[in-house]
């Protein structure tokens, strides 16, 4: 066995071990963010090392390649953000930070073995993984309303998530009743040899169900606002970001056993990604917190998601990756700015935002830039990514579809545009100065230029995932 | 590329567009106000200098796009970065490097606060304007059309006046909606011709269904960037409530992009459709034309006042191009470059009597004549100008869509008459206040007259509105060939149906 092939979730699972080790012996926060970060950077470059690697593990289980490489590098590139500027922890407890890390160090390996992961059982346990070790760390919040939301947000995020499973979990029967097999590899020529049989149907569909309800697709978004809102921000952060690109990994894996004349599938998502636009933006236009805000503007993200899988071809999964990845890289910058402004992290309501320009111009920007992109305005990469999957849903012939979507786009960006007015419009009144450590900067200003390049200069991050998703192909 | 005459060597539209772009983020780096303003003149002025060989190298007997540049930008969805100017865009380019640099003298002292980021937004304006202007390829134009809005809105939201937050969202949300279907027509017209190329997608034979649908997404956008009748009501709101320069910018270059959209894409992609819609925009401009003169007439805001008479003016512009014949559309696109000239040049006006009065009320600004004889000079020129005085440029323009109106139809000519005698009406009005007011002028003895800096703001508008109205020639020279070319390719069109709608629309 390669090393290589598996050294980036050896990485993740020795560093969990001494994290848990490091809880144990009782001692602070700093010292274990300090060595998460180490934990996240090693794993991160040890992905990076290994890019080119292929190979499978586990008895054919485990599959390494380009896919898999690709998106464990971008994991790892959002834990690392996330560790960068939510550094300070500010609502979570001293003593229980040792822990906190450990289960986000868990979580990240969930991930990163969900996307390498090419049989249904190795799925389930690298999900649940990732899942279980996130549900605990939505409790970890200190209790500073005395009503103890971040509880009732985790009660929600289990019980739904426990559903979502067992959905999923069903429809895997379905496919191994079918077929006989759980190796995807088997089940690809035997699914499309079955064609658009019902019973086929309905078992891939409840398997992606375990996935839309991570990404958070109408109607398996029912956990987003209150767990967004629940949180401590920088735990909404990583929520928010990483753990969706796990999903969409195993979204376009899901969907590539959809038979091609599968009309039925193909119409069930498109009422999905439809019915999340329009409930995410219409719903987003009336909240008040920006966590809250940007959950219901995650559910619209969603479903301009399910855009490029609907296709069911290789340009539109290509599409559908890029905009995951931007979506990231805008998310993160909004949260990093949410992180800062909010002082002993409390939530941040929208009015607090009041401003911002004048309290920290950095900052503004940051923010500016980020909810113009998720507003998909040019020439940032919220834009490419809506119209390039626009044109690929129409060139498959999807006409109503677009329009919808695009008339989403008008919705949204009023509240969008709310943020951006309060930021640079409002006056800051008695609201303090917002201060900004070098590695803070550093970051909101590489996530900036990262959202500005990937806008301009789609072409590179596309070849990217095209030739990912020919290894999956 | 047949289509394109690629530039010798220098690539002038790349340096146009890149020059303020560069110049923001240096800009960005700079410390202290003075410096920005400074540095932000020299930019502003340097472009005007490097778009003057557009004008001297420009061939006027091609219908060609010349000055090209052609890269790829997007390979897997064959989008390009393509540049090139004809006789339609030419005028506007340089009207737009001409204008930049006296918005940046015009806020010289209006701006007072973060002036390095306000100067920061009109270096990017200039650049996605220029940009817009020079595009040929659909998504490029797309990207600058719709980054545009982001420094305007700013413009208006951080420097603007009390009701800044109304109007700048009342802006964008406008302008975005409307232009969320030009996104989907221009997918659709990239299907159906396998390129996001704009000159490949005129002259195709698409079916009238097809044709319809891709007109009304393209006129719903350009109609509310123009803004017509009846989608004009952020005009007002926005042109109030932005500082002088924003409003400069609005009304002279942003306003021009809409019917300029209907030249460079409604007339040679959809012509079929034109025929069919060009009663209905023709009264539409009509209504537009004599709606904006009576608003006018009723304003006690003096920007509100010229907001509305821009929504006259633009009616004549539309009312030109959709009268489809050669003296409509040069008249209107004179009428395009005139408009920019005046109004901006009336809107620095009012900017200057705002900055000390501290009000735009008609009724504060009553008798400034006989302590501002300088400044009443200015704006008697400009006002006569703006309601088309012989000798001056609108009165060309205006003459050519007359002109070209009743060649085309007596009676929606003779309707959009009446808006020539309104707009004498409103602007005599306003001139008549100003200059001598009544026997209850607030006390003016405080004021002083034009310096030297807003002097040199005004004289190079006031030296084109007769230079434009007494020589036209020059700048109609560069227009002849490419209108042409472009009523050739609308006229493809007429047979069949449309013209029967059209008897009916116009008796």
């Amino acid at each position: 066995m390669n090393p290589m092939l598996f050294a980036p979730e050896l990485v993740l699972l020795f560093g969990s071990l001494i994290l848990f080790f490091l809880s144990l012996s009782g001692s602070g926060g700093r010292q274990a963010r300090n060595l998460s970060l180490v934990i996240a950077l090693v794993a991160v470059v040890l992905t990076f090392a290994g890019f080119n690697q292929q190979g499978t593990l586990f008895y054919a289980a485990y599959k390494v390649d380009h896919f898999s490489q690709l998106f464990k590098l971008l994991i790892g590139c959002g834990l690392t953000v996330v560790l960068l500027f939510g550094g300070d922890l500010k609502g979570v407890s001293d003593e229980v930070r040792p822990e906190y890390y450990l289960f986000l160090i868990l979580s990240t390996l969930g991930l990163v073995m969900l996307v390498s992961s090419v049989e249904l059982l190795t799925f389930f346990i690298a999900l649940e993984l990732s899942s279980y070790s996130l549900y605990l760390l939505v409790p970890m919040r200190d209790d500073r309303t005395g009503v103890r939301s971040q509880m009732e947000a985790a009660i929600k995020y289990i019980l739904f998530g426990v559903v979502a499973t067992g959905v999923m979990l069903f429809g895997m029967s379905y496919l191994f009743g079918l077929t006989g097999t759980t190796y995807f590899s088997e089940l690809l020529p035997k699914l499309h040899a079955l064609g658009a049989t019902p019973a086929a149907m309905v078992g891939i569909a409840m398997v992606m169900g375990g996935f839309f309800y991570k990404l958070g697709v109408f109607p398996f978004h029912f956990w987003v606002p209150d767990v967004y809102q629940g949180s401590s921000n920088e735990t909404t952060a990583f929520i928010a970001s990483v753990p969706k690109l796990g999903a969409v990994a195993l979204l376009i894996r899901i969907t590539t056993l959809v038979a091609p004349n599968s009309e039925i599938v193909v119409d069930l998502m498109m009422g999905l990604a439809v019915a999340s636009m329009f409930y995410g933006n219409l719903v987003a236009l009336v909240q008040k917190d920006i966590k809250r805000m940007l959950g219901f503007s995650g559910i619209a993200h969603a479903g301009f998601v399910l855009l490029g899988l609907i296709t069911l071809q290789e340009s539109g999964y290509a599409t559908s990756m890029y905009y995951i990845f931007g979506y990231v890289v805008m998310n993160l910058a909004c949260f990093l700015v949410i992180c800062k402004v909010s002082a002993q992290g409390e939530n941040v309501l929208i009015e607090d935002l009041s401003g911002l320009h004048k309290r920290s111009p950095l900052l503004a920007l940051t923010l500016g830039v980020g909810m113009f992109a998720l507003a998909g305005i040019p020439p940032f990469v919220g834009f490419m990514g809506k119209f390039m999957l626009l044109a690929g849903a129409l060139k498959a012939g999807h006409l109503t579809l677009v329009i919808l979507a695009a008339l989403n786009t008008a919705i949204a960006i009023y509240y969008y545009l709310s943020v951006v007015r309060v930021v640079y419009c409002n006056d800051p009144e008695e609201r303090p100065a917002v201060a900004v450590d070098g590695v803070t900067g550093a970051v909101s200003v590489g996530l900036m230029v990262l959202i500005v390049a990937m806008g301009l200069a789609p072409a590179g991050v596309l070849e990217m995932a095209t030739q990912a998703l020919r290894a999956i192909l | 590329m047949d289509f394109l005459i690629m530039n010798d060597g220098t690539p002038w539209l790349s340096i146009l567009i890149f020059l303020p772009l560069a110049g923001a983020l240096v800009q960005m780096c700079l410390k202290g106000d003075q410096a920005a303003r400074l540095w932000a003149m020299l930019v502003t002025l340097a472009t005007a200098v490097v778009s003057l060989p557009l004008y001297f190298k420009f061939n006027p007997n091609t219908a060609l796009y010349q000055f090209g540049e052609d890269h790829v930008w997007i390979p897997s969805l064959h989008i390009h970065y393509t540049l090139g100017v004809d006789g339609i865009s030419l005028l506007l380019v340089l009207m737009t490097t001409l204008l930049m640099p006296l918005c940046v003298l015009g806020s010289w002292r209006y701006i007072q606060k973060r002036v390095k980021e306000f100067m920061v937004c009109l270096l990017l304006m200039e650049s996605f304007m220029l940009g817009v202007f020079a595009a040929l390829d659909f998504v490029l134009f797309y990207v600058l059309w719709e980054a545009m809005l982001i420094p305007m809105y700013l413009l208006i939201g951080v420097w603007g006046g009390p009701r800044k937050v109304y109007a700048s969202i009342k802006f964008f949300l406008y302008t975005l909606a409307g232009s969320v279907m030009l996104l989907v027509a221009i997918i659709a017209l990239y299907l159906k011709t396998g390129s996001f190329s704009i000159p490949n997608m005129m002259g195709q034979n698409y079916s009238t269904v097809f044709q319809t649908w891709v007109f009304l997404a393209f006129f719903l956008a350009f109609a509310i960037k123009v803004p017509m009748f009846p989608f004009h009501t952020w005009l007002p709101a926005a042109h109030v409530e932005a500082p002088t320069a924003g409003s400069v910018i609005l009304a002279s270059v942003l306003l021009k992009m809409g019917t300029y959209g209907f030249l460079r894409f409604c007339l040679p992609i959809t012509p079929e459709a034109t025929f069919t819609f060009m009663p209905y925009v023709l009264w539409l401009s009509v209504a537009g034309i004599l709606y904006g003169g009576f608003t006018a007439l009723a304003q006690s805001d003096m920007k509100k006042l010229i907001a509305y008479s821009s929504v006259g003016h633009m009616g004549f512009v539309t009312l030109g191009i959709f009268v489809l014949n050669t003296k409509g559309i040069e008249g209107a696109l004179l009428q395009m470059i005139n408009h920019g000239v005046t109004t901006g040049a009336l809107f620095l006006c009012v900017g200057m009597i705002y900055e000390r009065t501290h009000s735009r009320e008609l009724a504060m600004a009553k008798g400034v004549g006989q302590y501002m004889p300088i400044y009443v000079t200015f704006l008697a020129f400009f006002s006569l100008s703006s309601l088309a005085f012989p000798g001056t440029n609108s009165f060309v323009g205006e003459f050519l869509v007359l002109a070209g109106g009743f060649a085309k139809n007596k009676v929606v000519a003779a309707a959009a008459v009446p808006g020539a005698i309104l707009a004498a009406a409103y602007m005599l009005r306003m001139l008549q206040k100003v200059v001598w007011g009544g026997t209850d002028n607030p006390d003016q003895s405080y004021l002083t007259d034009l310096n030297l800096r807003e002097i040199v703001t005004l004289a190079p508008l006031l030296f084109f509105v007769f230079w434009i109205g007494l020589a036209p020639k020059p700048f109609m020279n560069v227009m002849h060939t490419s209108v042409a070319h472009l009523l050739d390719q609308v006229n493809v069109a007429q047979a069949g149906g449309a013209v029967k709608v059209a008897k009916v629309m116009l008796p």
